[in-house]
């Protein structure tokens, strides 16, 4: 982690979409800061709200259904009121975006390469686009395209949802950005392209000092590549901290959960943990106080009202949480057989 | 491309042959107007005259033989109408200029109306402009040709003098073409416009939440390169192929009420002529050029799609 400015400073962004059903609060306050080469990686299930956040960082959620607020400030620029022009400078140039679907993500009735040369020359005129071209031969190469001259000229259905994710990367890559936002960018490939995307983005963080946000479902991922990650549930950031503070001390118990719902080669199938039972709630009807209530064994009184996201453990200032019990039961309660899990989730035998 | 040419050849051959063995039996052999032969010899002759006649024109033949004969007619040129005596090939060919001046030109003003005022509805969806648009639109299509027709050759007409009545000047002089056929063109237009600018809003409108919309805009590119290189150039091929089956029917004659309306003298002022006549020779050859003209556009309009649209081959 590299001192000085924060790259990003995210202050209580709340993003909601007015729907025919009523408002949807999909983002409810989040604040985060992300530093120079430092990956911050977020995770939470499905509808947490992940993918609105990020895509509102880029002025991509705006309309007239969203309702925005908050702060977002990337150096000089406060994006959540930047101007549409502004924006547009700011775009696929100092911040690019890796979108969730590779398959639907590139228009298929052009070719690749016309494609990444798009990118490469919005943001800079001068360059020919012979030249472009040649740097999208570079870059393909670069995430693992073989032949990549020549499929500068194939068409997106032509190509695997994992070579489309990796020309997504690609293009991405392509003005050197200063934030990359991937979300879900190894889900659709197999382990070893996976690793060597991960490779990629490493190679992006020490060469050009970018910042990276990283959501992902695969805690597996995350504890190969993230510095710092953010458990999000129904909206809010539910933990925050170090990837060691996440991984062995995790103070939510819907961390818990999620820690001990991975799968892992090293221990025996028959003690491993169901996922946390029950479904997230709507973000229609959040229940009231911690939204993690229903789900949550350890659930008390005290539970109605919101916690705060705010620094519990008195050993680590920067690692937050929204969970009301007290730091010494936590370290007790989420020890499951051998192991942290959620308590009464009982081991099934697989 | 040159197997689907080989191939979209021997469709086209296949095609033409099952449509006109269909109007053969329909217009020639369950003639509404009753026995050819009777009609051609008059109210007054005798069975025996009527008899020769038959004999003469082959319509005791089989229809099979009939049926070739016809077609042979057809297509070496020596069809002659049995009303009116004329040789049909030249009369289509008199009126193709007319037609195609007409069809061409109207067809160019709908497609790109269409695409403006479609393009234009969709990004202002929703809101005044939208709905004004789709007033516009509704009138358009339910607008009846000869109404309109009639109007603009009363009001701008005869009343204003702003456009000539009626009638079709030849190309050769290119100034009054124009104007002989800009009230026609219109007019030919409105319906079309009207329809094809419907279909062009909502296919944008579905084309605006694909996923590569949202990476065009990540990528940094206005909201006006969004809209043309990302959306529309996505939205095209519905109205692409309407526009290539409507025009190969005005083409082939199906402006009748617009080439009507202004006395334009084309194929389809013809065909009107030959359904008031029953002149089944002459209705049967401009099938044939309807036909005709609706698959070979249909075979262009596929070519236009593969290049719209890589996904879809040519085969
Ligand atoms: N434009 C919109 N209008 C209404 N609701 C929306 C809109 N966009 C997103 N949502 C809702 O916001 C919620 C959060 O969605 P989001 O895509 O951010 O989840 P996610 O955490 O990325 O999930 P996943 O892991 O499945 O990608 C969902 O319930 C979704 O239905
Ligand atoms: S605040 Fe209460 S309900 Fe929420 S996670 Fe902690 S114990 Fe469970
Ligand atoms: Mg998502």
């Amino acid at each position: 982690m590299s001192a000085g400015a924060p790259l990003l400073e995210v202050d209580d962004l709340r993003v909601s979409f007015a729907t025919e059903d009523g408002l949807v609060r999909a983002v409810d306050g989040v604040s985060f800061t992300i530093s120079p080469g430092e990956v911050l990686a977020i995770v939470g299930e499905s509808g947490s709200g992940k993918s609105v956040m990020a895509m509102t960082l880029m002025g991509l959620t705006r309309g007239p259904n969203a309702r925005i607020a908050g702060r977002a400030t990337l150096g000089a620029v406060e994006l959540v009121s930047a101007s549409e022009r502004d924006l547009q400078r700011i775009r696929g140039a100092s911040i690019a975006m890796v979108f969730q679907d590779p398959m639907s993500s590139l228009n298929p009735v052009y070719r690749i390469g016309r494609q990444i040369v798009e990118q490469i020359r919005v943001h800079d005129r001068s360059v020919s686009k012979q030249e472009a071209s040649a740097r999208a031969v570079e870059l393909l190469a670069r995430v693992g395209i073989p032949h990549a001259e020549r499929r500068l000229q194939s068409y997106p259905h032509e190509f695997s949802g994992g070579m489309r994710q990796r020309v997504m990367i690609a293009m991405a890559l392509s003005c050197s950005p200063r934030l990359l936002i991937a979300d879900e960018p190894t889900t659709a490939l197999d382990v070893t392209v996976q690793a060597q995307i991960l490779e990629e983005l490493r190679v992006l963080r020490q060469q050009s000092d970018a910042g990276i946000i990283l959501i992902t479902h695969d805690l597996a991922v995350v504890a190969d590549i993230a510095d710092r990650v953010i458990v999000m549930y129904a909206g809010r950031v539910v933990e925050h901290g170090t990837l060691d503070e996440l991984f062995y001390d995790p103070q939510h118990p819907y961390t818990w959960g999620l820690l001990g719902s991975i799968t892992r080669v090293d221990r025996d199938t028959s003690t491993m943990l169901p996922a946390i039972p029950g479904m997230p709630p709507s973000l229609l009807r959040t229940p009231q106080g911690c939204h993690f209530r229903p789900r949550c064994p350890h659930a008390f009184a005290k539970c109605m009202d919101v916690p705060e996201l705010s620094a519990r453990a008195p050993d680590a200032p920067g690692h937050l949480d929204r969970c009301w019990l007290e730091v010494e039961q936590k370290r007790k309660l989420r020890v499951v057989g051998d192991q942290i899990g959620l308590a009464s989730s009982e081991p099934v035998i697989s | 491309m040159a197997r689907f040419l080989v191939r979209r050849l021997a469709v086209m051959v296949g095609m033409l042959f099952a449509i006109s063995l269909v109007t053969f039996l329909l217009f020639i052999v369950a003639l509404p107007g009753g026995n050819p032969a009777g009609m051609l010899a008059g109210r007054l002759a005798t069975p025996a005259e009527v008899h020769l006649i038959s004999v003469h024109y082959g319509f005791d033949k089989p229809i099979w033989v009939q049926y070739f004969r016809t077609m042979e007619h057809i297509f070496d040129g020596t069809s002659y109408s049995y009303q009116s005596g004329f040789n049909v090939l030249s009369e289509i060919e008199a009126g193709l200029p007319t037609t195609l001046s007409l069809a061409l030109g109207a067809g160019v003003i709908w497609f790109l109306t269409s695409i403006v005022v479609g393009t234009l509805a969709a990004i202002k969806a929703g809101r005044y402009t939208d709905r004004v648009l789709t007033v516009l639109s509704m009138i358009g299509v339910s607008m009846p040709v000869f109404f309109l027709g009639a109007i603009l050759i009363y009001y701008a007409g005869y009343k204003a003098s702003l456009i000539p009545i009626s009638g079709y000047v030849p190309l050769s002089n290119p100034a009054d073409w124009l104007w002989h056929l800009i009230a026609p063109w219109f007019t030919l237009s409105v319906l079309f416009i009207g329809i094809y600018s419907r279909i062009l809003r909502s296919t944008i409108l579905d084309t605006i939440n694909e996923d590569f919309v949202r990476t065009a805009r990540a990528k940094g590119l206005s909201q006006r390169q969004v809209l043309l290189r990302h959306i529309l150039r996505n939205s095209l091929v519905p109205i692409v192929s309407l526009w290539g089956l409507d025009l190969a029917q005005v083409i082939g004659g199906g402006a009748i009420l617009t080439e009507s309306v202004y006395s334009l003298h084309g194929v389809g002022y013809l065909a009107y002529q030959s359904v008031q006549h029953f002149d089944t020779v002459t209705l049967l050859s401009i099938v044939m050029l309807t036909a005709f003209c609706v698959v070979l556009l249909g075979a262009i309009v596929e070519v236009l799609y593969a290049f719209l649209d890589p996904r879809i081959r040519l085969q």
